[in-house]
């Protein structure tokens, strides 16, 4: 077990150094960074059915104590997330590799790397058990981001990475004074620890460090009213890099969330959260209907549903909490496969916007059947994965009589299909545009994208096929985050 | 709590916060320093007061300061400094593409500021 928490770490920061090795053989290249990718995807789902029947899995880096080191804590909750983060990385990276010959490809030498320090920083954000390690996580994570944004160091990724790299740095410069608090509060910033003694201060303190971590986590998972970057930088990047930034990167500050504010009982924030939640589900798909080019308006509805998670984890209730987990586990397949559709409209149709493309069902169906599958799945209509999870959190918001945010996701909901339906009339449908075609993909690349996008949406299929299992699983981690006597202990043996 | 060090602290981070507002990205380069100085400094200040070495066998237990917050404080000056570089050879980038380095507009405000502009001149 601490071969495979290690691996799910370590081999995609050596699959990152053997790439750069062989930046000038790019099969060698390709072979190492998917190597990296597939090991720790495959060390995650093997750790997910060791976690399902024997508990908790603890390592204690180094051999020191949980006071003094750092601990690494396979739970429940982080073996069921990470599983489907490793995997999607390395879908969309096979995609990435099928889409090399296109001008909208990002650039291999580069990007194979970076995908594989973000990997490793993604896989460390999750299984950490202590917050200053999570810090070093989000860096990791946020570093490789601000260079796979930029690689390509065109006008509109430069000014779109301006902001998004400076909105970063001051969320990260936030989150060390926050770490700085709580250690001044507690003397520790061990999770397991700091569980047992953030309850025991006094309610401002208590409150105060709660609002603080909520501002932080809230910017990188891009609540309202601190989602301005997102809509703006996601766009600009090459699909592939998209398609695992909108699948990820927001999720992680929402993972955070869900662990930090359930672990330290932080319940009185509730309401608040709540109206913060309804507003960005609501503004959100607002912005997105506002749009005319379909990585943008993906983009906003990435902000729209980050606020079903946020509801579920305001409700602060298992049921509550269970449903953002398993919203998690729905949406980041579902996000990550529509950005990869918008990779492959932009191939077909030479641009993603909604003014220069239309009938594209007639010509590549297999692409509309690859769109409207998770298209139906983000508006929530049965069978697909996307109900199943807002029956969940709607659900357990009805439990608690909040009658605003479920009116709030609702509506949200309906808007969300109008928005799916403007992308579906305006470019599988209607009459093609005017004007030059580019020269699509050569066949064998655009095999590979398909081949991946198709692989993509199954596995979006794959969680609705098993949603029952899955909600049980999310209810049993929920369980154990709303009563974390059994995570402290775990931790302290 | 060392009142000097909390002073330092909200110093450096005034400045910086005003600086990181601005729209040139040197002066916000400079305003990210004064931030990441600002969180070591809390970081020191939030690890009690300050005595001798922590070196085993070197001085009375209760006599050491506490070396955790000095770990932390390393690896966050580390990062900090790899940023501050990643922001300079992103403003030298800036530069060479337009001449400046100064932040510019996003697209939506840009939109609805030409929305703006046609209506006005619509009207008239």
């Amino acid at each position: 077990m601490t071969a495979l928490v290690s691996i799910a770490i370590v081999a995609p920061l050596l699959a990152a150094a053997c790439s750069l090795a062989l930046r000038s053989v790019p099969i060698g290249r390709d072979i190492a960074v998917l190597a990296g990718l597939g090991s720790a995807a495959l060390a995650s789902l093997i750790m997910l059915a060791t976690v399902a029947r024997d508990g908790t899995h603890t390592v204690a880096v180094g051999g020191w104590a949980p006071e003094l080191g750092i601990v690494l804590v396979a739970d429940l909750f982080a073996a069921l997330i990470l599983p489907v983060a490793l995997t999607i990385i390395f879908v969309v990276e096979i995609f990435a590799i099928g889409q090399r010959r296109t001008v909208w490809a990002a650039n291999p030498e580069s990007s194979g790397p970076l995908l594989c320090v973000l990997t490793s920083g993604v896989s460390l954000a999750f299984l950490t058990g202590d917050l200053f390690t999570l810090f070093v996580a989000f860096e990791l994570i946020l570093v490789s981001s601000y260079v796979l944004l930029t690689h390509q160091g065109n006008r509109s990724q430069v000014r779109a990475g301006m902001t998004y790299v400076v909105m970063n740095l001051l969320a990260s410069t936030l989150f060390l004074f926050g770490v700085a608090f709580v250690y001044a509060a507690t003397g520790t910033v061990n999770m397991a620890l700091l569980a047992e003694r953030i309850p025991q201060l006094e309610a401002g303190v208590r409150l105060g460090i709660g609002a603080w971590f909520l501002v932080v986590f809230g910017t990188k998972a891009a609540v309202f009213p601190l989602f301005s970057w997102l809509p703006d930088s996601y766009p600009t990047a090459p699909t592939t890099i998209t398609a695992v930034f909108a699948g990820l990167l927001t999720k992680v500050g929402i993972y955070s969330m869900i662990r930090f504010h359930n672990l330290m009982g932080m319940d009185d924030l509730g309401p608040i959260m709540l109206l913060v939640a309804a507003l960005t589900m609501v503004v959100g798909v607002l912005g997105a209907l506002a749009q005319s080019d379909v990585k943008r308006i993906l983009s906003f509805h990435v902000i729209s549903q980050i606020g079903y998670m946020f509801m579920g984890l305001s409700l602060f209730t298992v049921a509550g909490t269970a449903g953002a987990i398993l919203f998690l586990i729905h949406h980041m397949p579902v996000k990550a496969v529509l950005f990869l559709v918008g990779g492959l409209i932009e191939n077909h149709e030479g641009s993603s916007s909604l003014d220069r493309s239309g009938g594209l069902a007639g010509r590549e169906p297999l692409v509309a059947v690859m769109f409207a599958v998770p298209a139906l799945s983000l508006a929530g209509i049965p069978p697909f994965s996307g109900f199943v999870a807002k029956l969940a959190v709607v659900s357990a918001a009805i439990d608690q009589a909040e009658t605003v945010v479920v009116v709030a996701a609702l509506v949200a909901g309906g808007l969300t299909l109008m928005s799916m339906a403007k992308i579906w009339n305006e470019v599988f449908w209607g009459r093609p545009a005017d004007g030059p075609r580019p020269s699509p993909a050569p066949r064998r690349g655009r095999r590979t994208m398909h081949a991946a996008t198709a692989l993509a949406v199954a596995g979006t299929l794959t969680v609705s096929l098993f949603a029952g299992t899955l909600l049980d699983l999310s209810t049993e981690a929920a369980e154990d985050l709303r009563n974390p006597e059994a995570y402290i202990a775990a931790v302290r043996s | 709590m060392n009142t000097a060090l909390l002073l330092a602290v909200g110093g450096l981070t005034a400045v910086g916060l005003y600086l990181l507002t601005g729209r040139s990205l040197s002066r916000i380069v400079i305003g990210y320093s004064l931030l990441g100085h600002a969180t070591v400094v809390a970081l020191i200040a939030a690890g009690g007061l300050a005595g001798r070495p922590p070196i085993a066998g070197g001085a009375a237990l209760e006599d050491m300061s506490n070396p955790l917050p000095q770990a932390l404080t390393l690896t966050a000056i580390v990062i900090s400094f790899g940023l501050t570089l990643f922001l300079l050879a992103l403003a030298r980038r800036q530069r060479t593409l337009s001449g400046d380095d100064l932040v510019e507009d996003d697209l939506e405000d840009r939109r609805i500021a030409a929305a703006e502009g046609s209506g006005e001149a619509g009207a008239r």
